[in-house]
């Protein structure tokens, strides 16, 4: 027989939820070491078999961390609605609480909370390896008589107690018969009326009631019953703040007397973590070192990624034009062909060919975030980057926000005034996202030329160096103007916790690692192998007699005339619909040194900018008739100005769509993940037009003066 | 001991004082529920380069907080 559970995991900040919930479901949740990892909740399953004939199917659910049932950002608001409305598709049969066992008295805080709220609970108390090594002991026995609920010691990293925990789980457990602390002696009135009014399970739950009552969505489709309560508590003068200053002070007297009877700190020597974390911040945060460290990081970290990929990303590409080679000859001539392997091939090959670096950055990132220095960089830079409308929690939307937008954007939910987060909201997408590595490199490849500065120092490195550069200022100019265009309404905080520094999980950042490439292959090309197949369609028809004319002389041309050939595939795209439709919007772009083929790219690429090279290589590819597959940089580098006769992509072209490709919102996912964010399609809106704006303007003046 | 209150941002670095009370409500509620207790003892072990925020070691942990948030926390320095 199969019974069916629900178990939600809350905790504080940085307590080891999504650690659990990996070692319990399999799953691959996002780790790492600050406060605000997990911003959205997660489910995953798992099968306990109990022994006794029964199998037990759990769905569990992992949720942003939060310090106390009194939500005070958007990402403890969730763990909140989960508990604390009985309607919510999460709500658990047992709250799985997890304590930092090195921070006892902190996390009893939010598990005496839900002691009171009278439903089943275990407590797990994590980090056992941390405080066994610092020479504390902890009465377990007692603890969980005090509490009234199961309590079970675990080392969730490497695993120790999670059978304890899975036991516990299924058996019968009953809810905490005492109340940790009353709170009705607070409010006697209110908690009375509120009992009277609505079926409850205990004091505290009224309590929470009188406390959340507008942020409680049980409530939004029952309003009457929300007027009802908020009219009991103005008739008693109930005031939220000093009520829920008494709870706390009330339970952390109780916690601390409860705390000195169950720990027993034996031959307590400060933990090894905290004096090698004491010291090795003394030169991470230093006055000045600490900046210094923190850029000399960054900087070993680009030129990582462009001088360890190389070698890599050199046999992907021979890999992939092999294979090319191998499919052109294995499958007979004509357009099939042609689609397959310079529509298809040729733009997965233009963004798998990346890989290495993506690999290279994503691994330095979680780095970064797994030992702890992320919030060390959170703490230097919030002074700065308050100038900027922005708030040192910023510093984890933009870094990440080079390898993509949309995490980062999501990340930026722990950041708790609306104004800062916002901004950050909207000047993320400006940073140099792993999507736009491909475009960059490309077309450095073609307008910038390979020279070598002090042997090692390579020019096409540094182009791609400003690139990045160039995005971080734009993104930091834009949060300035925002920061006197947005009306602020609240006051913003930055009061976060500092972790002590850990080993990184190797293993772990590797399982990210490969998760994050699987889903950036995956996604990217879903997109590439669906645009290159309209493309294709788009570009070899196209309306009336005369596209039908000259695909006619185009088939009985002369095979030999190869200028004829070129000159007619040429014309023929022109007069296709891709071409029609390019040639429509070229009196825009044409300011910018666009002319109709680039038209083309930017309207594919205006879903996901990746796409531009196999857009490139397609149209390319239809325009020419050459039977040898040259490369699409090959093809460009080839491609003459209709009007000049000189190359078409020269260092003013090169440099306006680099500029172009760095400022404009070219990504639906972004765009999705803002609206979803901001709660209406207003900001993303605007932050389209913003960087469509300043990505026209950018273009349009290098290109003149370029030119 | 009496009367001698400071703002916890006038600490200096390295110093130790006991959180007495707080002057702003919503700031109040943030740091009690992080365990920032009146009668705890907070010690100033880092300002960031600017001198804003700082770090202060409170109870079992070490939490950042900027000058402005700091100065709504009174503290007595322990003679
Ligand atoms: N030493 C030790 N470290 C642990 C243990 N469990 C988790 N960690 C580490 O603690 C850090 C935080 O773990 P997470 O699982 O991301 O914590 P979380 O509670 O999900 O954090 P948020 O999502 O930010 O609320 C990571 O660096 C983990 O590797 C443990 O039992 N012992
Ligand atoms: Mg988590």
């Amino acid at each position: 027989m199969i019974k069916r559970l629900k178990v939600s995991l809350v905790g504080n900040p940085n307590s080891g939820k999504s650690t659990l919930f990996n070692r319990l479901t399999g799953l691959n949740q996002k780790i790492a070491n600050f406060p605000g990892v997990t911003v959205e909740k997660k489910t995953g399953s798992m099968t306990i078999n109990s022994g006794d004939g029964f199998d037990y199917q759990i769905d569990i659910t992992d949720l942003p961390g939060t310090y106390s049932l009194y939500p005070k950002t958007l990402e403890e608001q969730i763990p909140f609605q989960v508990l604390c409305d009985p309607t919510n598709e999460s709500h658990p049969d047992v709250t799985v609480i997890i304590a930092d066992g090195t921070n006892l008295k902190r996390s009893l805080f939010l598990c005496s909370q839900i002691v009171d709220l009278k439903s089943p609970a275990i407590l797990v108390v994590n980090m056992m390896d941390q405080v066994t090594k610092s020479g504390v002991e902890i009465n377990f026995i007692r603890l969980s008589k005090e509490l009234g609920i199961p309590v079970i010691p675990m080392n969730a990293r490497d695993g120790d107690g999670i059978d304890f925990l899975k036991k516990a789980i299924i058996s019968k457990i009953t809810v905490p018969e005492n109340d940790f602390i009353d709170t009705a002696l607070f409010a006697p009135e209110v908690v009375q009326s509120i009992r009277q009014s609505v079926k409850l399970n205990s004091n505290y739950v009224a309590f929470q009631i009188a406390n959340n009552i507008d942020q409680i969505s049980f409530f939004n489709d029952r309003q009457e019953r929300r007027a009802q309560i908020k009219e009991i508590l103005n008739r008693h003068g109930f005031d939220h703040s000093i009520m829920q200053a008494s709870e706390t002070l009330k339970r952390y007297e109780v916690i601390s007397l409860l705390v000195k009877q169950v720990v027993k700190a034996k031959n307590a020597i400060p933990s090894k973590e905290k004096t090698f974390t004491k010291k090795l911040d003394n030169l991470l945060m230093h006055r000045f070192w600490g900046y210094f460290i923190f850029l000399a990081i960054l900087f070993v970290i680009f030129q990582a990624v462009f001088a360890w990929a190389a070698w890599p990303m050199e046999m992907v590409d021979e890999a992939f034009t092999w294979m090319s080679i191998k499919v052109h000859d294995a499958i007979p001539e004509g357009v099939f062909n042609d689609l397959l392997v310079e529509g298809i091939l040729a733009g997965l090959g233009g963004v798998v060919i990346f890989i290495p670096q993506i690999v290279l950055l994503f691994t330095f990132i979680a780095i970064l975030e797994d030992t702890g220095y992320m919030a060390r960089v959170s703490f230097m830079m919030d002074k700065l980057l308050r100038r900027f409308g922005l708030n040192g929690r910023s510093v984890i939307p933009l870094i990440s926000g080079v390898a993509c937008a949309v995490p980062a954007i999501l990340s930026a939910r722990t950041i708790a005034s609306w104004k800062e987060r916002l901004i950050t909201i909207l000047v993320t997408p400006l940073m140099s996202c792993s999507a736009r590595l491909p475009v960059y490199a490309l077309l450095i490849s073609l307008v910038v030329p390979d020279h070598k500065y002090l042997g090692i120092i390579g020019l096409q490195g540094l182009v791609l160096f400003a690139l990045y550069l160039i995005g971080f200022i734009a993104a930091m100019g834009s949060a300035l103007l925002m920061k006197f265009l947005v009306k602020a309404k609240e006051r913003s905080y930055f009061i976060m916790e500092i972790p002590v520094y850990r080993m990184p999980r190797w293993k772990n950042i590797g399982y990210t690692i490969v998760e994050k490439v699987r889903v950036f292959i995956f996604e990217a090309g879903k997109v590439i192998v669906a645009i290159s197949v309209v493309l294709w369609v788009l570009s070899s028809s196209g309306p009336g007699a005369a596209f039908k004319d000259v695909k006619s002389q185009l088939e009985t041309a002369d095979p030999a005339d190869t200028q004829l050939q070129n000159h007619l595939a040429a014309e023929k795209l022109r007069l296709s619909y891709a071409g029609i439709t390019g040639r429509a919007i070229e009196p825009i772009i044409e300011p910018l040194g666009f002319d109709w083929k680039i038209g083309i790219a930017l309207i594919t690429s205006f879903a996901a900018r990746e796409v531009f090279v196999g857009t490139m290589s397609t149209i390319y590819s239809v325009g020419g008739s050459d039977e040898d597959i040259a490369t699409v940089r090959e093809k460009m580098m080839a491609e003459k100005n209709d009007k000049t006769g000189l190359p078409q992509y020269n260092l003013a072209v090169g440099w306006s769509l680099m500029l172009f490709y760095a400022f404009a919102m070219q990504c639906m996912s972004t765009m999705a993940v803002v609206r979803r964010e901001t709660g209406s399609w207003k900001w993303p809106l605007i932050q389209f037009a913003f960087m469509g704006v300043l990505a026209y303007i950018s273009s349009f003046i290098i290109f003149r003066i370029l030119s | 001991m009496q009367g001698d209150f400071k703002k916890l941002s006038e600490i200096k670095l390295g110093e130790s004082a006991v959180i007495e009370s707080f002057t702003d409500d919503t700031m109040k509620l943030k740091l009690l529920e992080m365990g920032c207790l009146p009668g705890e003892v907070v010690t100033v072990t880092r300002f960031a380069p600017f001198g804003d925020p700082m770090a202060i070691a409170v109870a079992d942990s070490m939490l950042s907080l900027r000058m402005s948030e700091a100065a709504n926390v009174l503290v007595s320095v322990r003679s």
